[in-house]
């Protein structure tokens, strides 16, 4: 059957002059496009995405596995918006990849991993096809209370829910959060998953019944307030559920432990180290989230903070986002963009790097150990190095 | 699959090297408004020898060679004519040295003039280089084959003026190293005192040859820079400013631009002058010579200096990144130019040629000039933004354009980066022993005809 491509800003999808300032951050000290960066080729690249997307649409390529391997290689980073020199088109670039993307969907042309990690979201409520009772066992053990009345509902997400690194996370988080006197709750094999990555994926549809399932069943429990373990379900929260009737208020963990900083609620003791961060893409660029975290380790006394070189708005990605820390389309290898993201993060000549997203510490660990660095340089999250500079 | 195919995946490794839809789609064109050519294969080396194997497969088989920077020449050079191997440069990306008491770095084929920015600010804040106005992306190889201008051009003359040496992989396979790295470890010139063979590969379009090896010469990258923006509305007073101002031997650079909107803009040339300075004293003082050498022209109410205001952090942004944003202005991301090499004191004829250009092509241009090497001669650039989804639009653009080189020829300009088009057009008004001079040249080093074919071709 022979498909009439479309997607909804089809009408400007040829204003890319293909420049290539996309592929870059600010000061052009290397690649920050994480797939431009693994695969070398301009195809891969926000510009030639771009492109070749108005070939696609125009039919002068057809759909192939390859090109939905080129679409699907997208991280989702968003350093291609904050460094497009067109203004206004910039922000559409993210919705153009995910609308094509969505298209894939609709033609049923979409990779492989991609189609199963559809599958296992829904058929299971998460990627890892594990029992939906089995969602809550990270927390056995920690005594901390489902969710009822509580002030905050303290949502983990899939990796933090079934990953073991992410597990590890949730478990600082909860417990520290807990510890310093915030009321939260959990769902325990009640959560289902956030479905960011699934939007992100362009599988659209089934990103509205994941959504709005958690609305039903946050609004059911009386959730108003809800803290994060993942930015990514941060970020589904924040930026996509309101539009299908959420009013919940959203927070990383990050920013509430900042605020308990700010409000003297810690006192973190002394910690002699040096400490690099790692800006997670959807709590920076997508939510300009960047100073909590490096306020929380500011105020550790005897801690050093030295940053990569690429911060902030031009934090190079780990490579995990757009569903490919799922998908792993961008693959593995010295070009990977957690290695890439190590090796600089090495470079600080730091003792830890401290990681504010379950997905990026999986992806960085990983690298770590591909690199045969894991002790040179300590992967440990916000809440972890909180915990040891409390209990010092 | 093919042999050459398997060959090629025997010499590079399974990630560099394509045959697929997509990237024969995206590597069959640049961003200009020349019709496309698909390769035969696209390959992304990461060694100069993996460059070699390349070749000789080539020789072997008489296949076509292009090689490809960020393809931001817009003039098609990058565009397989003849289809062939499309040879992606950039990811041989890397700063390999800096001289930091000679001033030089040797950078790969592929390095970009964002990363060497970038790498001298990070370990050498007190150097810099000869940055062009495009997109950072563009390769300082491509760069210097087709003669680039850049920031410290109005100073120093050409960027391929600053090249200290080379190493090229010749069209029959041969790795070669022009200059100074010829005979020794260090890459301080490229020629003097030795023949100039750099000649043999600046200019010519990657058809005689693929640099692999760049040796740039560096500046002092002083603490301050400043810029002051004269305008008049007398075209003709134009080349007199410029000789005024390029007397003082002491300016960054000069550009002077005109374009019909926004409307502020209308019917002046506006001259923007670029200074430096280590001391908030010494940009006073330039300045205030700077207003002295055009003292005549205020006095007389022909020109006078605009307030920069929101324009200053613009004007001194290198690369200036709303340059690439002119492509927008049609709301159709295209922007092509043409850049003839001329004298400065065909301004008025050249500006005159533009407006009547855009007119006749119904064109929104903005046109821009460079001085080089302090006031030998300009950059003058005719540029036209269209919309790529309007083809009647892009053909208007390519026919301007080519009325631009035929003019400039008449006027006796050098086209610069020409098309293969104009490259024709400029052989044949080319003095006969200097055509067929330039055709030994090519056959001697290229006797197989692989490099970039379709490009200065003689025959």
């Amino acid at each position: 059957m022979e498909w009439a491509h479309q997607i909804e800003h089809a009408d400007i999808v040829h204003r890319c002059f293909r420049c290539g300032y996309c592929k870059f951050p600010s000061d052009y000290v290397d690649f920050n496009c994480p797939s431009y960066k693994a695969f070398g080729w301009d195809t891969y690249s926000p510009g030639g995405r771009m492109w070749l997307i108005r070939a696609w649409l125009n039919g002068e390529i057809e759909t192939s596995p390859h090109f939905a391997e080129i679409l699907y290689s997208c991280a989702a980073c968003d350093n291609c918006k904050e460094q497009c020199v067109f203004p206004r088109f910039k922000d559409l670039l993210p919705e153009i990849f995910q609308e094509a993307k969505e298209a894939l969907v609709n033609e049923g042309k979409i990779p492989p991993p991609v189609r199963d990690y559809f599958k296992a979201i829904a058929v299971n409520g998460n990627p890892y096809k594990l029992p939906g009772e089995e969602r809550g066992k990270w927390a056995e053990g920690t005594g901390l209370q489902h969710f009822s009345d509580q002030e905050y509902l303290f949502y983990v997400g899939c990796v933090g829910s079934y990953d073991e690194v992410g597990q590890k996370m949730a478990r600082h988080v909860g417990i520290l959060l807990r510890d310093l006197g915030i009321s939260l709750g959990i769902l325990g094999s009640e959560e289902t998953c956030d479905g960011n990555e699934v939007n992100v994926l362009g599988e659209t549809g089934l990103f509205a019944n994941l959504a709005e399932e958690n609305i039903r069943q946050f609004l059911e429990k009386g959730v108003n307030k809800i803290i994060t373990l993942d930015p990514h379900a941060m970020n589904a929260f924040k930026r996509d559920y309101p539009e299908l009737g959420a009013t919940f208020q959203v927070f990383h963990f990050t920013e509430i432990l900042a605020k308990l900083i700010n409000e003297k609620t810690i006192a973190p003791l002394e910690y002699r180290t040096k400490v690099t961060f790692h800006d997670p893409c959807y709590l920076g660029r997508h939510n300009q989230i960047y100073t909590p975290p490096r306020k929380i380790l500011k105020s550790i006394p005897g801690l050093e903070l030295v940053e990569i070189r690429r911060n902030r708005d031009d934090a190079f990605c780990c490579g995990g986002g757009g569903g490919n820390f799922f998908t792993d389309i961008i693959g593995q290898g010295e070009d990977s963009p957690a290695r890439v993201r190590f090796r600089e993060a090495l470079d600080t000549g730091a003792s830890i790097l401290a990681v504010a997203c379950p997905q990026c510490a999986k992806m960085l660990i990983d690298a770590a150990k591909a690199e045969g660095k894991e002790d040179n340089l300590k992967i440990m999250d916000m809440a972890e190095i909180v915990m040891k500079a409390r209990s010092k | 699959m093919s042999d050459i195919f398997k060959s090629l995946l025997g010499i590079i490794g399974e990630r560099g090297v394509s045959n697929t839809p997509e990237e024969l789609w995206f590597y069959s064109r640049d961003p200009g408004v020349l019709t496309p050519h698909l390769p035969d294969f696209v390959v992304a080396p990461k060694t100069t020898e993996q460059i070699q194997k390349v070749i000789q497969l080539a020789n072997q088989e008489k296949i076509p060679i292009v090689p490809m920077g960020n393809g931001m020449a817009l003039t098609g050079l990058v565009i397989p004519l003849k289809g062939g191997i499309v040879i992606d440069m950039k990811r041989m990306n890397r700063v390999l040295e800096v001289n930091e008491k000679a001033r030089y770095a040797v950078v790969e084929g592929g390095t970009s003039q964002g990363v060497l920015k970038a790498f001298l600010q990070d370990h050498f804040p007190h150097l810099r280089h000869s940055l062009p106005d495009a997109p950072p992306a563009t390769t300082i190889a491509a760069n210097v084959a087709l003669h680039g201008q850049g920031r410290l051009t109005q100073q120093y003359g050409f960027n391929s003026d600053m090249v200290t040496g080379l190493e090229v992989v010749l069209p029959t396979g041969e790795i070669c190293r022009i200059g100074s790295p010829s005979l020794g470890p260090y890459w301080f010139s490229k020629s003097p005192s030795l023949p100039d063979l750099s000649g043999l590969f600046l200019g010519w379009l990657g058809t005689t040859g693929i640099l692999t090896k760049v040796g740039l010469k560096l500046y002092p990258n002083k603490k301050m820079r400043d810029v002051e923006l004269f305008v008049t509305d007398r075209v003709e007073l134009v080349s007199e400013i410029l000789y005024k101002l390029t007397h003082l031997e002491m300016l960054e650079d000069i550009n002077i631009w005109f374009q019909p909107m926004p409307l502020v803009f209308k019917d002046n040339y506006h001259i923007t002058i670029y200074f430096t300075g280590d001391t908030e004293e010494e940009i006073e003082f330039k300045r205030k010579m700077i207003w002295d050498a055009v003292q005549e022209f205020i006095d007389t109410k022909d020109a006078g200096f605009m307030g920069l205001g929101y324009m200053k952090g613009t004007l001194l942004e290198t690369p200036q990144r709303s340059l690439a944003a002119f492509a927008d202005v049609p709301k159709g991301g295209g922007f092509e130019y043409s850049g003839p090499i001329t004298l400065i004191e065909f301004f008025p004829q050249y500006a005159a040629k533009v407006i009547e250009l855009a007119k006749k092509y119904q064109l929104l241009y903005a046109s821009s000039a460079r001085v080089i090497s302090g006031g030998h001669s300009m950059m003058f650039s005719i540029s036209f933004a269209f919309n790529r989804a309007d083809s009647a639009m892009m053909t208007r653009v390519k026919e301007a354009l080519s009325e631009a080189t035929e003019f400039a020829l008449d006027m006796g300009g050098l086209p610069w980066k020409p098309n293969f088009v104009e490259q024709k057009m400029t052989l044949e008004r080319m003095d006969p022993n200097t055509r067929k001079l330039l055709e030994m040249v090519k056959k001697t080093l290229d006797p197989q005809g692989i490099m970039n074919p379709g490009n200065w071709e003689v025959s």
